[in-house]
């Protein structure tokens, strides 16, 4: 017998696992297999060799801290946008949402124009010793502007959803605004701040359009995995590139396998902590 | 969120409708799939075309054109793109389709002049009065100069680059191989980034006031001047460059699926008549036609060039020997 309460769960878990599979498995499953028909000691001397490891680090590092730069300052726009009202508040809004829609490379023909040495930016960060576009750096103000808006547009229903008498209440009880934030504001978002910063973060690490205008794209100092994989392409070589792609996946997987964990113990830590009936959005 | 989703779906609806209104018009078309750059060459070409196809044979022809990276597009054709006709700036990219079995293999002899229409050569374009004094390539290799150049390995005018400078210093008196390798790692050891395209390239130098000199087409040259102005930078001849050839070919399997074989043939033929040659000459690339280019004299000074053919033995050979993994230019980057 169904002893489900809702209706339409078969309906549903039949759809939700064919569209998965057919948008998801199914092209990564191609990928894996296309690579296999590598040997073993092809496709390590492919996924080891000098150029690759260099582009791992390029690659996840400049995502890393992309990600990390965004969740410190999304949490800010986000908290800006949600507590407080001003003037123009609908139009700030609305512009996280740009790095959404601007096709990338637009996005970083442009950002490497304002950070060249002659740039809007570039002019005034140039004489600090400062180079950005064309380094690494500049990989870096990339991944950042395109993965912007995965951190803010998590956390903005989630910091609607706490309650102004929360705080009142903490403050009646004689918490100080460092103690109020630290114990009570911060442990309900920071579940949703971690899905933001894992999304921020797996953005970053596929980025190629904007990326390839502002990187400079020097083997060894500022290439990134995809631009190893499009050379792969270039060279008409498609099992080659399916095994730096398989490494990408592989090494995101496992990262945002450690992401949900530690989110997993997170939520688990607030609810323990609080015993409220309110679960934890994320 | 349902605005933005009701637009794309009426956007599909009529899409839709419209590919499917398309086939009423029965007139046999042809689908031209090029690289990038060609976009105003075939622009100004197929009309010139269409006309000449009416008055010999009376029937109006409908073409369609494709640009895009000419590795991308070739793996595209490869993929089931029904181009009648590749146009391409790089015997490599044909190449693959010849190993796919869309390409006859001797495509190169189908046509006069290595079945390439055009040809242009690797020049530099310097700031305006040559501040640095950069005549020849060994000017490009001296430690202080920044030299732009699109990513030698994965495009169609870095390799042009490359091949250029490497074919220079192996004709040098007593060069060899290791002596050009060597000169080619001293000419990217002065790159200050490799561009993503020659676009690309030619907008970090010119907007973006980057190096001293941009390795780059002669054709681009006019390009640049009609987008920034000829007072901006000028334009230098090596005393030796490459002769970049631009093949085209029939794609076999498509034309006789589709029977457009006699359009297609006459599309690609008509590239050498006096109005395709005229059409090249205008849009900045070597017309063939040695009347021709004695007529546009002044656009093309005299410049000693080598083939790809002839100082690297073909693509075939050049490609894997340089820019496959592990070829030299993955060489200059190795630390040890």
């Amino acid at each position: 017998m169904n002893k489900r309460v809702l209706p339409g769960f078969g309906l549903s878990l039949g759809v939700t696992l064919v569209y998965l599979s057919l948008l998801i498995l199914l092209p990564l499953s191609g990928l894996v297999f296309k690579s296999s028909s590598l040997s073993l000691t092809q496709f390590w001397d492919i996924a080891s060799g000098e150029r690759a490891l260099a582009s791992y680090r390029v690659t996840f590092g400049a995502s890393l801290l992309a990600a990390l730069i965004n969740a410190l300052f999304g949490l800010i726009v986000a908290w800006m946008l949600v507590r407080y009202p001003f003037p123009g508040k609908r139009l700030v809004d609305s512009l996280v949402d740009l790095p959404f829609a601007l096709p990338t490379a637009v996005a970083g023909i442009t950002l490497a124009t304002l950070y060249a040495g002659n740039g809007w930016i570039g002019r005034h960060l140039e004489p600090l010793g400062l180079k950005v576009a064309f380094t690494p750096l500049g990989i870096v103000v990339a991944l950042t502007f395109i993965s912007l808006p995965f951190v803010v547009r998590t956390l903005q229903p989630v910091i609607e959803d706490i309650e102004p008498e929360i705080e009142e209440a903490a403050a009646s009880l004689g918490a100080s605004r460092l103690h109020t934030f630290t114990r009570v504001l911060f442990p309900a978002i920071f579940p949703a701040l971690l899905t933001g910063f894992t999304l921020a973060f797996s953005r970053a690490i596929g980025e190629y359009g904007s990326v390839i205008f502002i990187a400079g794209n020097m083997p060894l100092i500022s290439e990134i995995t995809p631009l190893l994989i499009i050379s792969k392409l270039e060279q008409y070589d498609v099992v080659g590139a399916t095994a730096l792609a398989c490494v990408m996946l592989a090494i995101s997987f496992l990262l945002l396998l450690g992401v949900n964990a530690i989110q997993w113990w997170a939520a688990n830590r607030h609810q323990g902590d609080h015993q409220g009936p309110e679960r934890a959005s994320q | 969120m349902v605005r933005p989703i009701r637009k794309l779906f009426l956007a599909l609806v009529a899409a839709t409708a419209l590919t499917a209104a398309l086939p009423a018009y029965a007139e046999s078309s042809l689908l031209n799939v090029s690289y990038d750059v060609s976009r105003d060459f075939y622009k100004d070409y197929n009309p010139i075309f269409q006309k000449h196809w009416k008055t010999t044979t009376g029937e109006s022809i409908e073409l369609k054109q494709s640009h895009a990276g000419s590795s991308k597009q070739v793996r595209a054709v490869a993929d089931g793109l029904e181009a009648d006709v590749v146009t391409m700036n790089q015997a490599s990219d044909i190449d693959f389709l010849v190993e796919k079995g869309l390409v006859v293999k001797d495509y190169a002899k189908k046509f006069p002049n290595n079945a390439s229409p055009y040809t242009s050569t690797m020049v530099f374009i310097v700031r305006k009065g040559n501040p640095k004094a950069l005549m020849d390539w060994p000017d490009l290799v001296k430690p202080g100069v920044q030299v732009i150049l699109p990513h030698p390995k994965n495009t169609g005018n870095g390799r042009y680059s490359y091949l250029a400078a490497w074919g220079y210093a192996l004709k040098q008196p007593g060069a060899n191989d290791k002596a050009a390798q060597e000169f080619v790692g001293k000419l990217l050891k002065n790159a200050p980034l490799f561009a993503s395209g020659g676009r690309d390239a030619t907008t970090s130098f010119m907007q973006r006031k980057l190096g001293d000199v941009l390795v780059s087409f002669e054709s681009e040259a006019e390009l640049i001047a009609k987008e920034f102005g000829k007072g901006e930078f000028d334009v230098v001849y090596p005393s030796l460059s490459i002769l970049t050839e631009f093949p085209v070919a029939l794609v076999e399997k498509v034309v006789d699926k589709k029977g457009t074989r006699k359009q297609a043939q006459a599309y690609l033929d008509y590239l050498w008549s006096k109005e395709g040659q005229e059409n090249a000459a205008q849009n900045y690339l070597r017309p063939r036609d040695p009347e021709l280019l004695r007529k546009y004299a002044a656009q093309f000074p005299a410049i000693r060039t080598f083939t790809v053919d002839e100082v690297f033995g073909g693509w075939p050979k050049a490609f894997p020997a340089h820019f496959k993994d592990g070829g030299t230019f993955d060489q200059i980057y190795q630390s040890k």
